[in-house]
């Protein structure tokens, strides 16, 4: 049997049980499943799968957790633990399944709805169907045909002209240890109102044996002034298999900017493509892939400058112990008639390790000439000199490489506002911050001698 | 307090410390000056720790502790301070982080708790103020940028707050003009105590005006050649090293 023919079978065994829905989202399935069984999963043959095996995923037997016999509950203390400590609206899938009881949208303000993608459909499934797919066809890679035709949960975020959300919006995926592999392949869209503001913050998390295959697919759509940031903090179990693919489509005056933290996760491939279609659109993409042992982490990110007036501004950072392989491409394609655009683009990595690896691509399509583009990679290592000088200072020699290898990230981390989030990401890469380093201590003592 | 025995030093295969003996005493001030290349950079390097440097043979005790076998961490909490002759530049660390995790570092190493942020500030404050240096340079990336002389003035900063047994000076006078100089001589003289101790490298009697050593040390290829109080310095300045060398030679 082919390695499609698996993920075929079990799309119809799901297709028996699920039940009558509407012949629309039947199609749009079916047209998924066609892609997927033409295109087959990509090799290494593929220009966009170059560096990225993806054997891991398409030999798996992958059960999905609707039509797992043998699940194992996830606890609610463990499910506490995952989660993300910070006020939010909130909405928790466990390997694909809604969960009401781990999610929050009490403090729902007007003009903002949140819902599972499963109840937006059951309510007015016409409202979501004319959205759902229009940026992330079939035809953008295997991975997002297969996601339409499995996908039926996931979330759904709408926001009024005019409406800004303080707190954030939190969607988390929760990826159990399980006896039976689980995939699961959720879709999110995000409709963005003219001048609304929020922030969406996709969490990839689990249990530390999950060894789970999930297949994302988020569209954003930014109307006229809307600004949305973004957050993808992906800690999933370092056997769990992640594949994402994020689409922005930007209106005039819109911004969107990403923050594209990868820390977990055995093999990892993220897609972001963002339509600048009007004037005044910005995006702004920040990454930081960190991967040891041998984990691989592949980012692509596209921006298309599709009209003039637009600005994109990309900051990626790399850092790779042991024998990870990280994977950068950063395209921006701009057109001949879009001129007056800006777009830079940098990406550094630091490897830790003599057998780490990095394949990075910047690449640059620009059909306009009155436009300003910049862009660099660069590989190094650790500065030895440095970290002699910290430890002749007294810092142990764990605490002088994570000192240094956070301030190599500290261009990415500096933007970064919501202080869950970096500390996730501090404590990741630095190893077991210990409290005498804790930054609180000293953002009071800079604040004091600010006040001086 | 610091005691070196016979010192064989070699560097990528070439022997640069040829048998250095040297005991610096509590309560003492010592200056080393000697020609280009002598080895007076690695015998403070070595003794802070730094790699690349292969001892054949010889000692260094510390307070009865043998040096050679603690880290470089273990060294420095041991009150074994090194002021670099070219500080390193540490971008995206900010200065007060460095203060902050050293001071905590060598706290715990004693046994003690965490300075409470408040105290903290408050002695950074005054040891910033003593050193003429303006509270900005403590949320700037260590050494980022810095001029010769603010590089210097840093490492000052840090002995200041540090507060090391030994601390020693690797050519701090290089690259000051004469109001940075005095202020890092004060710096360096509001260390001395009957309980600690100083090391200073340098060429120049200048240094040796503001910072008034008790003993002078010759350092030529390697070993210590000759060995005197204050006025050995000023003997150097005017005649310079080669009758030393020739004395030393007969
Ligand atoms: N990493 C190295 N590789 C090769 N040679 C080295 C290395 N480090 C030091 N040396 C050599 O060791 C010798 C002593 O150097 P050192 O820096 O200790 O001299 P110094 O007395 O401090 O001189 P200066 O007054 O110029 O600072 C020099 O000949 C130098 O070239
Ligand atoms: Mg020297």
């Amino acid at each position: 049997m082919s390695d499609e023919q698996t993920f075929l079978d079990a799309l119809s065994a799901r297709g028996t049980r699920r039940g009558a829905e509407p012949t629309w989202i039947a199609a749009r399935r079916q047209a998924g499943a066609a892609r997927f069984e033409a295109l087959g999963f990509p090799t290494r043959r593929d220009e966009a799968f170059k560096y990225t095996d993806v054997r891991a995923i398409a030999r798996g037997d992958f059960t999905l957790a609707q039509d797992a016999q043998d699940l194992t509950p996830l606890s609610p203390a463990t499910a506490a633990a995952l989660t993300l400590p910070l006020e939010a609206l909130r909405l928790t899938f466990v390997d694909g399944i809604f969960a009401p009881e781990l999610s929050d949208l009490a403090a729902l303000p007007s003009g903002v709805s949140v819902e599972p993608l499963s109840q937006a459909l059951a309510d007015n499934h016409e409202a979501v169907g004319g959205a759902l797919g229009r940026l992330a066809g079939v035809d953008f890679s295997p991975f997002t045909a297969l996601n339409t035709s499995f996908a039926e949960e996931g979330a759904v975020i709408r926001l009024a002209p005019g409406t800004v959300v303080e707190a954030p919006i939190l969607v988390q995926f929760l990826s159990r240890a399980n006896a039976t592999p689980l995939m699961s392949h959720p879709r999110v869209l995000i409709e963005a109102g003219a001048r609304s503001q929020a922030t969406v913050i996709e969490h990839q998390v689990g249990e530390e044996e999950a060894a789970n295959f999930s297949n994302l697919v988020s569209e954003v759509m930014l109307e006229r002034g809307a600004i949305l940031t973004h957050y993808k903090l992906q800690e999933a179990s370092l056997k769990d298999l992640h594949v994402s693919s994020l689409h922005i489509d930007q209106g005039r005056d819109s911004r969107f900017t990403s923050f594209n933290l990868n820390l977990g996760g055995s093999l990892v491939r993220n897609d972001i493509v963002a339509e600048l279609n009007a004037q005044g659109a910005e995006a702004n993409y920040y990454g930081l892939f960190f991967a040891q042992g041998r984990q691989h982490v592949d980012n692509h990110t596209l921006v298309n400058h599709n009209a003039p007036h637009t600005f994109s501004n990309e900051n990626y950072k790399g850092i790779l112990g042991d024998r990870a392989h990280g994977v950068f491409n950063g395209k921006v394609i701009v057109r001949r008639e879009s001129q007056k655009i800006e777009a830079h683009q940098s990406n550094a990595n630091l490897l830790l390790s003599d057998r780490a690896e990095i394949d990075t691509k910047p690449e640059l399509e620009i059909y306009a000439d009155d436009v300003k583009c910049s862009h660099g990679a660069t590989t190094g290592q650790l500065d030895e000199e440095a970290i002699f000088a910290l430890r002749a200072r007294g810092i142990d020699e764990e605490t002088a490489r994570g000192l240094l290898t956070l301030a190599f990230a500290g261009e990415v981390m500096e933007q970064v506002s919501l202080d869950a989030v970096a500390e996730r990401v501090e404590r990741t890469v630095a190893g077991k911050l210990p409290e005498r380093f804790n930054l609180a201590g000293l953002v009071e003592v800079a604040a004091a001698l600010d006040e001086e | 307090m610091l005691e070196v025995k016979d010192l064989h030093v070699t560097v990528e295969g070439k022997e640069i410390l040829k048998g250095l003996s040297l005991t610096i005493n509590p309560g003492e001030v010592h200056a080393i000056m000697g020609p280009n290349g002598a080895g007076k950079s690695t015998l403070s390097a070595v003794i802070a720790g730094k790699d690349g440097y292969e001892v054949t043979s010889g000692t260094i005790t510390f307070e009865g502790k043998d040096v050679l076998e603690m880290d470089i961490e273990e060294r420095a909490c041991a009150g074994l301070l090194l002021g670099f002759q070219y500080p390193v530049e540490i971008p995206g660390v900010k200065n007060i982080y460095l203060l902050k995790a050293a001071l905590n570092a060598q706290r715990a190493a004693r046994g003690e708790d965490e300075m409470p942020a408040p105290e903290f500030m408050k002695l950074v404050r005054e040891k910033i103020k003593f050193m003429k240096m303006d509270s900005s340079f403590l949320q700037r990336a260590v050494n980022e940028g810095f001029s010769g002389g603010e590089k210097k003035r840093n490492e000052i900063l840090q002995m200041l707050l540090l507060q090391p047994k030994l601390a020693m000076l690797d050519e701090i006078d290089s690259g000051l003009d004469i109001d940075a100089m005095k202020v890092v001589a004060d710096g360096v003289n509001s260390l001395r105590d009957a309980n600690r101790a100083i090391l200073m490298v340098t060429h120049y009697q200048r240094l040796l005006d503001h910072i008034v050593p008790d003993v002078v040390h010759v350092l030529v290829d390697g070993r210590i050649v000759k060995t005197g109080g204050k006025d050995l310095a000023l003997e150097l300045e005017s005649r310079g090293y080669e009758w030393v060398l020739e004395e030393s030679a007969a």
